[in-house]
């Protein structure tokens, strides 16, 4: 049953597969947290005619399969190869997401810190720069790393888009050696190690953050 | 575009075959997701500690690995064990253990967010261990619940997808023969989008209505007074404890809007954006 020289065989071959899976989320994470923020102050504070249908549209893109949007966008959007594409939907796709916990992480920044911008009349610009989002990110930190976590979680799909990620290359090892316990196998438990001490990680900063 | 109706048209019976294995499938995935999410949560809450370190394992086994990862796993994996099972039943036990995870923490947390007191008063009561959990406690967290088992269940649906990665003749896969019939790519992926955005609408009002349904069995039953005292004991500053009681009642009439955010405020496990604790 478990051959552990095929299992050794494929550790190089998925922890390659990984390195990509890793710098996926790093760039789709960076546009997801860039596109969200600017998603919630469009929202927030942008004119109207922009922010209705922004929101219709991040709406739509949230409870839509993924799946399906890496699909769509691979055979409509010519010109880019997989791994940018696959970044782009996936940021794109968390940054609805993310523009959602901003908002909540906007509203939890007291009234009164608004009044005193108000009062020191504080250029607009520089009430959301220097006093609002600073408040607002920290409070929502432990969201945004559940977050990121999740979307670790999700790059597997890009591999229906031939992006060679982890899953990708466990499946094609186990493919071509027919070894896909092995493979699949080490792919769970890289995915368990990398994933369970951030949450960990993450957790304790929800903790400390709480009072 | 003439040309994509007709085909549409003539495809319509195997895209209600394969809606059909969609809703399928998230309704069956759905039904183990809860009951693996109750039998989970409330033994990570076992005053046994194996029990509780037990349950632990198994969710955070389960949430740590990807839920691409499972499914893959037992589909191509454990046919090499020995194992067997229909591509169907496969997505179903993937998409019910690694939401399963994931709803146990939504339990445990709406469990912890019950207030002691109405515990230690059944104790007082006399009640047992499963009454006590049955009468009081549970109804009281399910109006909890339902918020984040309403977003579980629309990552749940936008899972599916999934099932056409392991063969299973679902909604995508179907969408997907006619794209490739009509070469009508854009009208196809929007049309399965669409479809995609209205079951999720649909799921989302069909929760909605559960939540005010639980809400309402809640106070019908407590009387609106000490349904505000417990809200007002965990949101913070008592003194608002006489206004929700009043908002309650305002909620109950329609309103609506405003109870579900005071709600997932009460447990700190429950809030928005943290669904998925990961």
């Amino acid at each position: 049953m478990w051959d552990g020289e095929a299992a050794w065989a494929a550790l190089p071959v998925v922890l390659e597969g990984f390195g990509v899976t890793l710098v996926a989320t790093v760039l789709a994470f960076a546009v997801a947290m860039v596109l969200g923020l600017a998603l919630a102050l469009v929202q927030r504070a942008g004119p109207r005619w922009l922010a209705l249908p922004l929101r219709g549209a991040a709406g739509f893109v949230r409870s839509t399969p993924l799946l399906v949007q890496l699909f769509a966008a691979w055979v409509l959007v010519p010109g880019l190869d997989a791994p940018t594409l696959g970044v782009l939907v996936l940021g794109v796709h968390y940054a609805t997401y993310l523009s959602e916990v901003y908002r909540t992480g906007i509203d939890s920044v007291p009234r009164a810190q608004w009044e005193a911008c108000t009062a020191l009349s504080l250029p607009r610009r520089r009430v959301w720069r220097a006093v609002v989002l600073p408040q607002a990110v920290r409070n929502v930190l432990p969201p945004l790393g559940n977050y990121a976590v999740s979307m670790f979680k999700e790059t597997p799909l890009l591999s229906v888009i031939t992006v060679r990620e982890m899953v990708h290359e466990a499946n094609t090892f186990g493919s071509t050696h027919f070894a896909y316990l092995e493979s699949f196998t080490l792919a769970a438990a890289v995915f368990l190690l990398a994933s369970w001490p951030t949450s960990v990680l993450i957790r304790r900063l929800e903790a400390r953050l709480a009072h | 575009m003439a040309d994509f109706l007709t085909e549409l048209r003539r495809a319509l019976p195997r895209l209600a075959e394969g809606l059909l294995v969609t809703v399928e499938a998230t309704v069956l995935g759905a039904a183990l997701a809860l009951l693996l999410a109750y039998t989970l949560g409330l033994l990570s809450r076992s005053a046994r500690r194996p029990v509780r370190g037990a349950a632990r394992v198994v969710v955070e086994f389960f949430r740590g690995t990807s839920l691409y990862v499972q499914l893959f796993w037992l589909f191509f994996a454990l046919p090499m064990v020995g194992f067997r099972l229909e591509p169907l039943a496969c997505a179903v036990l993937a998409l019910g253990l690694n939401f399963g995870a994931y709803g146990s923490e939504v339990v445990r947390g709406a469990v912890a967010a019950v207030p002691r007191a109405q515990t230690e008063a059944a104790v007082a009561l006399g009640m047992g261990p499963v009454l006590r959990l049955r009468r009081v406690v549970l109804p009281q967290a399910h109006a909890l619940m339902v918020a984040p088992f309403k977003n579980l269940l629309i990552q749940l649906l936008k899972a599916t997808p999934l099932l056409s990665l392991v063969t299973v003749p679902d909604l995508t896969f179907q969408i997907d023969q006619l794209r490739s019939a009509t070469g009508s790519t854009a009208a196809s992926y929007l049309l399965l989008l669409g479809l995609y955005f209205g079951m999720a609408v649909v799921l989302s009002l069909l929760m909605n209505a559960l939540e005010r349904a639980a809400k309402a069995r809640l106070s019908d039953q407590v009387g609106s007074g000490s349904g505000g005292r417990r809200r007002g004991s965990r949101g913070g500053g008592g003194s608002q404890g006489g206004a929700m009681a009043s908002d309650d009642n305002a909620a109950r009439r329609g309103a609506g809007r405003r109870e579900p955010d005071m709600i997932r405020k009460t447990g700190p496990e429950a809030r928005p954006g943290q669904e998925r604790t990961v």
